[in-house]
């Protein structure tokens, strides 16, 4: 899954640096993440992992790391909320 | 107070503003013409603004209340406000396709759909044609910059809520520069802000806000805008006190604009940017709302502000 996401943070990002360099801990608004390039990597991450984040996880802390990214799509693959 | 008598409380005010004349109907919602006294107040309000930012050195610029569609589609609006934008299309046919056009308009059918879309657009907020305006200039002088606009703004929302305008005229201060420089001048926006508005014996609150960005995608532009706090409103209450009416805004764009029109500050970084805006009809509204329809009868305090 960290895979996925990393080829969707490359791809819809916007990120000043490499996706493949980044730790799954690093901070995504410190690599160069904005709000418009947040909105790019939701739809990008629905699209790839099939999914929808529903209103609550519409924040900046769920798109904050690859870490939390992860944590937030497992939970909605599995069928619960992150 | 729930939405019924928000709603009711918004009709009733409007209806109050419609029959002493102040606010003059159209037919359509949102869109009113102003007497000579909502006008007086307006102007009063605008010089009072320039009284407490004209010695800043704002470069002045004033444009009318449509922009280049050019620069309305390299802003991004449409990502955003696809809902409020309001485009501007006009006949472009011969002679066949005239004589349709009065058919369908005789017979009470659809005569827009062959409309086409001309190259002007509605000014949605009055600083959007200052960012390409600027970055045409070049490089910003070490300083930064700092413009002063005031235009008619269009949103398409009717609304019976009469703070709730489709065209309305917004003033605005506007810096483009350092980040340093542009928070400085937010900062110094919300001290003034909340002081001139004091000086005019309203109630008043100042709070974080949000855009009505569209969709999800505006759902998560919103919540970062709010957890950011890159927006503050100044809200008086006209209809209600629960939902008080943002009358002024202060906003800060970060890179935003400086990277969607190429605007670098002199030592090359991108330029940020920030506004303050002044609702110029919902502070008239406001100003009605707490002292009376008639300025004639408004503290002397409060006259003395506006009209010295």
């Amino acid at each position: 899954m960290v895979a996925g996401i990393r080829s969707v943070l490359a791809e819809c990002g916007g990120l000043a640096v490499d996706a493949g360099t980044l730790a799954i801990d690093d901070d995504l608004y410190s690599a160069g993440l904005t709000s418009h390039g947040c909105v790019g990597l939701m739809l990008g991450l629905e699209e790839q992992f099939d999914v929808e984040f529903p209103e609550k996880l519409l924040n900046r802390r769920t798109f904050e790391s690859i870490a939390a990214i992860r944590d937030a799509v497992r939970g909605l693959v599995d069928g619960g909320e992150a | 107070m729930n939405m019924v008598d928000i709603t009711a409380a918004q009709a009733a005010y409007r209806d109050e503003l419609v029959e002493s004349g102040l606010l003059i109907p159209t037919g359509v919602d949102g869109l009113y013409g102003r007497s000579g006294v909502f006008e007086d107040v307006v102007e009063r309000f605008d010089a009072l603004v320039t009284r407490w930012g004209g010695q800043d050195g704002a470069e002045v610029m004033r444009f009318p209340p449509a922009l280049n569609r050019q620069y309305f589609e390299e802003s991004e609006y449409l990502k955003s406000f696809p809902h409020l934008a309001g485009t501007i299309h006009a006949f472009g046919g011969d002679e066949k396709a005239h004589r349709t056009l009065l058919r369908r308009l005789e017979e009470g059918q659809d005569w827009t759909e062959d409309q086409v879309a001309t190259d002007v657009v509605m000014t949605p907020a009055a600083c959007y044609p200052v960012y390409p305006t600027i970055a045409q200039r070049g490089a910003l002088p070490g300083d930064g910059k700092l413009i002063d606009v005031f235009s008619y703004c269009f949103r398409r929302e009717p609304s019976i809520d009469p703070a709730r305008m489709q065209l309305f005229r917004m003033r605005e201060y506007i810096r483009i520069g350092t980040p340093d420089q542009v928070v400085e001048f937010r900062e110094l926006w919300l001290e003034r802000g909340r002081e001139m508005m004091g000086s005019l014996e309203v109630p008043l609150d100042v709070d974080v806000a949000n855009d009505p960005f569209f969709g999800r995608a505006g759902a998560m532009l919103s919540s970062s805008q709010r957890e950011q706090k890159l927006k503050f409103e100044l809200l008086i209450p006209i209809t209600s006190n629960e939902k008080p009416t943002a009358c002024l805004s202060f906003n800060y764009h970060q890179d935003h604009f400086g990277h969607l029109w190429d605007i670098h500050t002199a030592d090359g970084g991108v330029a940020h940017t920030a506004c303050v805006g002044f609702g110029m009809e919902r502070v008239a509204l406001a100003l009605f709302r707490h002292h009376g329809f008639d300025p004639a009868q408004w503290p002397a305090s409060v006259r003395k502000v506006l009209w010295g």
